[in-house]
Order: C-alpha cells, then structure tokens, then sequence
C-alpha cells in the first residue's frame, strides 16, 4: 500500500519525562437505526452502491428533511448513560461547506445546542501504581446527519489530488450518527494512550450495552479522531493540537497518540511549532501524515436548520428513558468482579480486551469464570489481535468456548485437544463437536490401548523403568510423555500416569 | 362554446364537469387552445403538459362515467409554478442550472392536486429561484402583465398570476416568500393567499428561503381561491414545518362574506408616502367600503414594520445560500466545463454555478455567505432574526385589537418592463407591504379593489390575519368582492384588453 516516511520522532520516554500530553477524542458513532436520520432509506452496511438513496438523501431539489425520532431516543440514552444532562430544547444546524460526498453540500447537525452536554466516562487502566480511575469528561454528544462515501479513482495515493476520477456512493449519506467530544483530558502523563484507548474501549461497551449500535470500528460504524498536544507542564496552557483521522481499531487509538506525542515532541524540539492540522493515520507503516490545514477561521457559516423544528424531549420521557437504561458498565464490572471473584486488574484485562460480554455469556453457559476469561483474554484475543479483527467477529460464539469447556471438564478432551477443538471452529470446521469427530480428537479412555502403549513405553526404556521403580517418582514424567507421544495426544495424562504407577507398583510420595 | 369555458371560475367548471354537460377533457383542451393562441405574447408557462393534461381530464371523465362521485376541483384545470416538482416533468425554477432536469417525484401540492382530479396543464414562468418582483429574473425570458405586455405582471411568480389574468388557466399555484405570490395578484387583478406559515407543505417545494416560503391558492374569484386551498393545506409528515392542526374552513367563510361587527385595522405603517395616489385612492374608498358593510375600521400601529425589508435581506439571502449549494453539477442539472483542461471539482462546481446562475441569484447568494460569516452573523443574521421577533409582536398586538389587518398590496401597480431591472433596491421596495406577514408566519390575501385612476391598472388590497385563522381573509376578501362587483356589475378582469 502506501509508503510514507516517518518524521523525526522522540523516543516516547524521554516525551513524558519532558512534557505534558493533553487529550481530546471525538467519537462517531452511527446508530443501529433502521432507517436514516432524516429519511426513510435503509441503513444496511453492504448495499450496492446508490441503492439506498431516496430525493431526501440525495438532496434533490424541493425534498426535505424529517427528524427520525429512534435516533433522537438513542441519542438521548447515550447522554443519560454519559451523565449528561439532556437538553430542554435544541436545534439541528447547517454546517455548509463543498463537498460531493455531502448532497446537499451542507451537513444536517447540532452546533451549540447539541442534545446530550455535560457528562464523564470513567476508565480503568493499569499503572506502575495498580488500577488507576481517570475520569474523562463528556462535553457533549449531539447528532448528525452521515455523508455519502467517496472513492478516489486512479492516481497512486487513493486520495482526492491525483486522482483520475472519483465515485461517490450515497448510500451512507443521511445515516445518524452521534459524535460524542471529550473535554480536553489532561493529567493522563506517560499513560495517555493507554487512557486514550481505554476511553475508547469503555464507551464502546457502553454503546453496546444500549443497543444503539453496531460499534465495528473496521465498518466505521465507531469512528475515532483523537486531538494531541503537548505543553511542557501541566500548569501551562493547552499546546497545538493535532487532529488524527482514520484510527479505525482500538490498538490504533493507543498507537496514534503515541506517535503524535512522540512526533510533536520532535517539532518542539527543532524549535518549531506544531501546526494545527488533520493528521492521517496509517495502520501499515505506523505514522500519521499530514492532511488537509484545519484553522479555526475555517468557516462553516452554522445557522439553524430552518427545514426543522426545534426537539423538545419532555422531561417525562427523559426520565422513563433513564429508568430504563440498563445496568451502567461500571455497576455491571464491579458486580462481575465479587462474582467471579477476581480482582480489579483482572477485570480491567476482561474489559479492555473488549471480552466482559462474551465471558459472561460463556459463564452463563456453564464453564468456570477462569476458564472463560482463559480463553477469551487469552489465545483468542491474541488471534483476533493478529488478525486485527475485534473479538466478537472472530468466527467462534461463547457456546463454542462453553461447550469445548464443558468437554474439558467430562475428561473428553485435554488443555493440548481443546485448543485444537478451537482452531478448528475458528477455520470454519464447525462446532466443537463436529470438529472433534471430524478431527477424531477424542481423549483415549480406553484402558488397554494405554497399558499397552505404557508398556512399550517402559520396554523401551528400561533405565528410566529401573529408577522408578526404585523409588524415583519424579522419572514418571518422561514415560508419561513418551505415551503421549504415541497416542498424539488423545491420551489423558494423569490417567496415563497413575496406570503407569499401578503397573510398576510404586504410590505418589 | 370554449371562450365561455375559459372564463367559467373554477366553481362553476367544476359544476359543468359534475353534472356532465361539458367534458373534462373539452375543459382542458378549450385551455390548451387559449394558451396556444395568447401565451406567445404572455410567456406565462416555461412547459406545457399537453399529454399529460388530457390525460389527466379523461381520466376525470371516465371517474365520473363509472359513478365516482367528483370532488369540488375535479377536471378543473390549473396552471403549476414552475418552483414545484412534477414527476417526470420538467421544473427548472426560472434557471438554467436546472434546464431539463426531470424530478423523480411528486411535490406534496402536486399529489395533493392530482389526487383531487385537478388537471395540471404545465409549469408557469417565475424569477430565478422566485427572486424577484417581475418576473424578469426568469433565465427564459420576461412573463407579460395580461393589462399592459409592456408591463411586469409581478413576481416571483408573474407566470401563475398572468396566466389566471389571460385565461389561460382559472386557477394557479403560486409560492410567496416575501409577496411572491400577492403582489403578482395585486398587479393582474387576480387573487391570491400565502396561506399561515406551515399551513400547506413545502416538500417538493424548491426552497429559497425555509423559513419563509410558502405556496398557496392563485385564482379570479375568492370563492375559488378558497376551494383551491381546501385542496393543497393540510398536515403532511415529509415536512416537519408543517402544522399538525385542522385547516381552517376556508370555503365556509369565502360563502360566509360577512363583515358586520368585524374590527379591521387599517396599518399605520403601510400607505402614505411611496405609495402611488391611485393605489392611496381605491384603498381609502375600501376602507369605506368596509365601514358601509358594516366593519369597524381603525388605524392600527405596527412600529417594527419599517425594518421588515431589512431584515428580510438578511434572512432570505442566508438561507438562500446555504439551499442554493446543492445546484453544483454533480447529481442533477446543468454541468459545464468537466472536459475544459483537467479540472478540479471544486472547479468544475465553480464553473457550473457561475454559469448556471444569473445575476440576481448570484447576489442574494454573495449576501447571504457574507450574512454569515463567522465575525458578522451575530450583526447580520442574528440581529435580523430579533427584528423578526419585533415583528411578530407587533402582529400579535395588533391582533389582539382587530381581527385583520388591511393595506395596499403593492405601493404602485404595475411598472414597465426594464424599469427597474438595474435598480435592486427599487425591485425590492415592491415587496415593502407584503414581507411582514412572512416574517410572522401569518397569512395574508391580495384582491383586486379597482383600476388606478391615473394609468388604469389593477389595484390589490392585501388582507392580514393571525395565524392558522387564513378563513378570516376569505370571509373579509369575499365580502369586499362581493360589494365592488356588485358596483362595477362585471367582474374586474373584463375591463382588460383582448389579448
């Protein structure tokens, strides 16, 4: 793909120790409506192209917008699950500006009277000094109108200047969406970008425990652009800020902050300022580029949106819509954690390896908390790590994980099957039980094949069978392997080992 | 036989259609004849539907043929300014940004029409996006007043009106963002209403000003203004501006036309100087007229109405600039120089407006970026809003005095072509009477008082009322109608020229 050179960058201990990181994440979330925010269309992600699009989406000449009152609701929970206070009464705005994405060449949201303002998300996140809660401020969610999808054709970059030509798919245009903007977060030192995708992380379990969306950041349907600067302490004000688009997976969150604190610590460096821009993060080569210069004199001309009237959620319905939120994720953990019995690090790596709802669902399926955050926290969030993938899209459900479990407790399979029981769901083999009789991964409980592979074992060794016998337990392990070996695993090794030690007479010390 | 159809009302087309004794279709097609012999010299239609027109009345006939009982327009032809999409027809605006662009869909007014058997013979001619007062911002040429063609017939919508005063349609729509469909009836001695801000919808309304515009009913008789509006209000979903409230019974009270024990309120603001001694003159005689019948006239103060053109020139030309962006090239319309070098989009969107656009389009559009930008909306915008306010206050006073408010529409009639064309501020002091009622929201009614002594053309007294109360207009404009026609013993259009 592309290439790009990495700048001068600091090397990220010495950034902290020098200077002091301030963050700021803007969120897009596009909602689970069924139809857009101000049309009838569909929303479904996949559609051929201009497929979904009516006069209204397209903006055509004389069609006008109305307000789809499930993404208002859902805008409204949002808040509330952010501690934000609801507006009494807020507008939608025009933000005009060229663009062939845009139909109407401006876009439908809130400007200063968003929705949702005033709330904070707690985080956890691990430091030299155990579990530590930042506190991260909401300074609104408000909502908005998506654009349609531009491809840049021919040229090398797949950007806009250079291109030979570009098509546009507007079937994403008009689909709600709520951007939820932190307040600068500062006070996060040499832990900024774990805090930065932590944050990410929390509000992504949050939104899914509502339902309101899909949240795939591969899908775009959660967007992240995450703000940086640098000052030197924390008593100076605020830096330049750099604006970092396309972070489309919550390694990269953690990736691209630490790349720009290392990068405009450079620039501070050379003496040079940092330029307020729209930074480009490239997943490949993990660096950010610059886009296009992002002045505050950019002018957007907002003035509200005369096509709509005013939303005035009655302060009944915010209140049936906050009594029937569900449980708050920070309640939910804390719950979890003197169930399961763990402790708060261990949650946290529940939590941030975005895996609390499959353990509990694999929990409540019957297997052992242990085993379920096992596997979960373990070799599959490793795969879907590698395959840069999130957890839940992995080709495996926690039935699958529960059921393998539940063969491992019956003695039907051993820690070495089990995990091949797994690889086998996850290549599409089918479930567990499938995968094992294709695969013939059963353990071998049958007696006689085992006495006899023991005894060819002991035969072939007759040393190791001498020492044992006379007394050296501990010399049990390497015939135990060896009939392992022979039955390629399929053997259950504390059996094999107590058939052993029957056979040559000897007990446990 | 079809001269006497082209100068039936729509009431009384309606009638003869019902009852069987002339066709739908011989209603259209006597239409179709009239426009082909006068609209050469009108230029009232930008696109006549003849197809589509007879089709609609045969279907008319063969409702009735097979005992569908009709509705009250059923078979009555109209004429479809040309702001207002009609699928599959084309609907240019005035512009050449739009030339040949072929909407997919049917505006909520046009589907509301067809489904009452109204026939739509074609689109009429207006300014470019409905800015202007005369019709001569059309990119397709200037429409003629029926009174004078080398006069303006008003505007924006000098199509609608024109073609109700030539005969070639007994009722229009029109659209009125700051008197555009008023002042027009005030200068072709026609009748027309910008009905109560969110009283008809606005979807597949081409919008100039949101929070301003509004269509309404263009027609001879008030009688048939009214059964026109019956028609085309009512709540709609699509638009979300639009009032989900009853339509007041507008045909009632046009029968109704009783004005005994009303409180009218005569605008303090609106008259005196600037206004032309034959408009002064025919409405002084019809605030007696009023008195006669039996109304108690006062004068009536609105202090904030100086500053409504003002403000107007802000808030239109704002919203204007931002609904006028999506005109680029890129989805629909006009595109012009994607093959001249190897141009950008940001040029070939450049290149397309520039060149699709005329001049009073690109003004407004200049103003109204200006208007705001970041530094001058609070100034411009923002100011112009809170004088909005004043003026709705000032109706609301007001209304709590009288029961409508009354005035001249227009402060001249009609002026000749060219007269005004490189003068804005002159084309815009047209508008000076009209504009407050869109910046309250409320409606408002012209209808034709007489001739000016001095050049003999039509003279329109504009008729106010509280909003969602547009039945107070028809009640008052009915009665006003019924007692000059009852003085003048014809109807005021047969003192026109031949065409």
């Amino acid at each position: 793909m592309s290439t790009h050179v990495a700048e001068t960058v600091v090397d990220y201990d010495d950034v902290v120790a020098r200077f002091d990181p301030v963050l700021g994440l803007e969120v897009h979330v596009e909602l689970g409506t069924v139809t857009k925010m101000f049309c009838g269309c569909p929303t479904e992600f996949g559609a051929a192209p201009n497929t979904q699009v009516c006069p209204v989406c397209l903006g055509l000449p004389g069609a006008l917008p109305a307000v789809n009152a499930v993404a208002v609701e859902s805008a409204i929970r949002i808040g509330l699950a952010l501690h934000c206070s609801i507006a009494e009464w807020c507008r939608f705005a025009r933000k005009n500006y060229f663009y062939p994405d845009m139909p109407k060449n401006f876009q439908t949201s809130q400007y200063d009277e968003p929705i949702a303002f005033d709330g904070y998300l707690d985080v956890e996140v691990e430091t030299d000094e155990g579990m530590r809660t930042f506190r991260i401020e909401i300074e609104r969610a408000h909502m908005e109108e998506d654009t349609g999808k531009t491809s840049h054709q021919g040229g090398a970059t797949g950007r806009i200047h250079g291109a030979d030509y570009s098509l546009v798919d507007y079937n994403r245009a008009g689909i709600p969406l709520i951007e939820i903007v932190t307040k600068p977060v500062p006070d996060t030192g040499k832990y900024a970008p774990e805090v930065a995708r932590a944050y990410v992380t929390a509000l992504r379990e949050l939104l899914r425990g509502l339902g309101v969306s899909d949240v795939k950041m591969e899908q775009g349907s959660l967007r992240c652009d995450a703000n940086v600067s640098l000052r030197l302490t924390s008593s100076d004000p605020l830096g330049t800020r750099t604006e970092t688009k396309n972070v489309n997976s919550l390694r990269s969150v953690e990736r691209a902050v630490r790349y720009e604190m290392t990068r405009q610590a450079a620039v501070l460096d050379s003496g040079a300022r940092v330029v307020q821009e729209t930074r480009h993060w490239h997943e490949d080569t993990g660096v950010t580029t610059s886009g296009r210069e992002k002045s505050d004199a950019e002018d957007y001309r907002y003035f509200p949106e005369p096509d709509l009237v005013p939303i005035a959620p009655s302060r009944e319905w915010v209140e049936e819509l906050r009594a029937a939120l569900p449980e708050n994720p920070a309640v939910r953990q804390t719950r979890l954690k003197g169930a399961w019995g763990i402790s708060d690090f261990e949650m946290a790596s529940v939590v941030n390896a975005g895996a609390l709802d499959l353990v509990e669902d694999t929990v409540a399926l019957g297997s052992d908390q242990g085993a379920a955050r096992k596997w979960w926290t373990g070799e599959l969030a490793r795969i879907a790590n590698e395959q840069g993938v999130e957890l839940q899209d992995l080709p495996i459900t926690a039935t699958d994980v529960a059921r393998v479990e539940a063969l491992v407790g019956a003695g039907a399979l051993n820690d070495k099957l089990a995990r091949q029981v797994i690889e086998g769901v996850l290549a599409g083999e089918g479930t567990p039980d499938e995968v094992v009789a294709s695969r013939g991964l059963a353990v071998v409980s049958d007696d006689g094949p085992l006495l006899a592979a023991i005894d060819d074992a002991l035969a072939a060794a007759p040393d190791v069978a001498e020492k044992i016998r006379g007394g050296k337990v501990a010399a049990a392990g390497a015939i135990v392997g060896a009939v392992m070996k022979a039955t390629r695993g399929q053997a259950d090794a504390a059996r094999v080992r107590a058939l052993l030690l029957e056979r040559l007479d000897v007990t446990e010390d | 036989m079809s001269t006497d159809l082209i100068t039936l009302t729509a009431a009384q087309t309606a009638a003869v259609v019902a009852d069987g004794s002339v066709s739908a279709v011989e209603v259209a097609q006597a239409h179709l004849d009239r426009i082909a012999a006068v609209d050469e010299r009108v230029h009232a239609f930008l696109h006549v539907d003849t197809a589509g027109a007879l089709a609609a009345a045969a279907a008319v006939d063969a409702a009735r043929s097979s005992g569908v009982t009709l509705g009250p327009l059923a078979g009555v032809p109209l004429a479809l300014k040309d702001v207002l999409t009609q699928k599959g027809i084309p609907t240019t605006c005035g512009s050449r940004i739009l030339e040949g662009w072929r909407p997919p869909y049917d505006a909520t007014v046009t589907a509301r029409l067809k489904d009452a058997g109204v026939v739509i013979l074609g689109k009429t001619n207006m300014d470019e996006f409905a800015m202007g007062s005369s019709t001569e911002h059309s990119a397709y040429g200037p429409t003629h007043n029926p009174w004078d063609l080398e006069r303006i017939p008003g505007g924006s919508g000098g199509g609608s009106a024109a073609a109700v005063a030539a005969f070639e349609a007994p009722l229009a729509i029109g659209t009125d963002t700051g008197g555009s469909i008023r002042q027009p009836a005030a200068v072709t001695g026609t009748v027309g209403v910008k009905p109560t801000y969110g009283a008809v919808s606005r979807y597949g309304l081409v919008a100039l000003a949101s929070s301003l515009d509004q269509a309404g009913p263009c027609a001879r008789t008030v009688l048939d203004t009214a059964l026109l509006h019956a028609v085309i209000a009512g709540h709609d979903p699509m638009d979300s501006t639009s009032a989900d409230v009853p339509v007041p019974d507008v045909v009632g009270a046009a029968l109704r036309a009783d004005v005994k024990g009303l409180r009218v309120g005569v605008v303090k603001e609106l008259g005196g100087e600037g206004y032309q001694a034959g408009v002064r003159q025919r409405f002084d005689e019809t605030v007696e007229l009023l008195t006669s019948l039996g109304a108690e006239v006062v004068e009536v103060s609105c202090p904030h109405f100086p500053y409504a053109l003002g403000a107007y020139y802000l808030i239109l030309p704002s919203e204007a600039s931002s609904n006028l962006a999506k005109f680029d090239g890129v989805r629909f319309g006009l595109r012009v120089g994607e093959d001249d070098g190897n141009p950008s989009i940001e040029q070939v969107m450049g290149r397309t407006r520039a060149a699709g656009f005329g001049p009073e389009t690109i003004r407004r559009i200049m103003l109204g970026t200006y208007a705001l930008s970041a530094g001058y909306y609070d100034a411009y915008y923002g100011s112009a809003q809170k004088v909005r306010t004043l003026i709705q206050r000032d109706f609301a006073a007001a209304f709590d005095q009288v029961d409508v408010l009354i005035s001249p529409t227009t402060p001249t009639t009609a002026f000749k072509l060219g007269e005004k064309l490189d003068d804005p501020l002159a084309m815009y002091l047209n508008d000076v009477a009209t504009i407050p009622a869109n910046l309250a929201g409320t409606p408002g009614m012209s209808l034709p008082i007489g001739l000016a002594t001095e050049d003999g053309l039509p003279v329109g007294l504009q008729i106010m009322a509280p909003a969602m109360a547009d039945d107070r207009l028809y009640n008052v404009g009915a009665a006003v109608e019924a007692a000059l026609l009852d003085r003048w013993g014809h109807p005021i259009l047969e003192e026109a020229p031949a065409l």
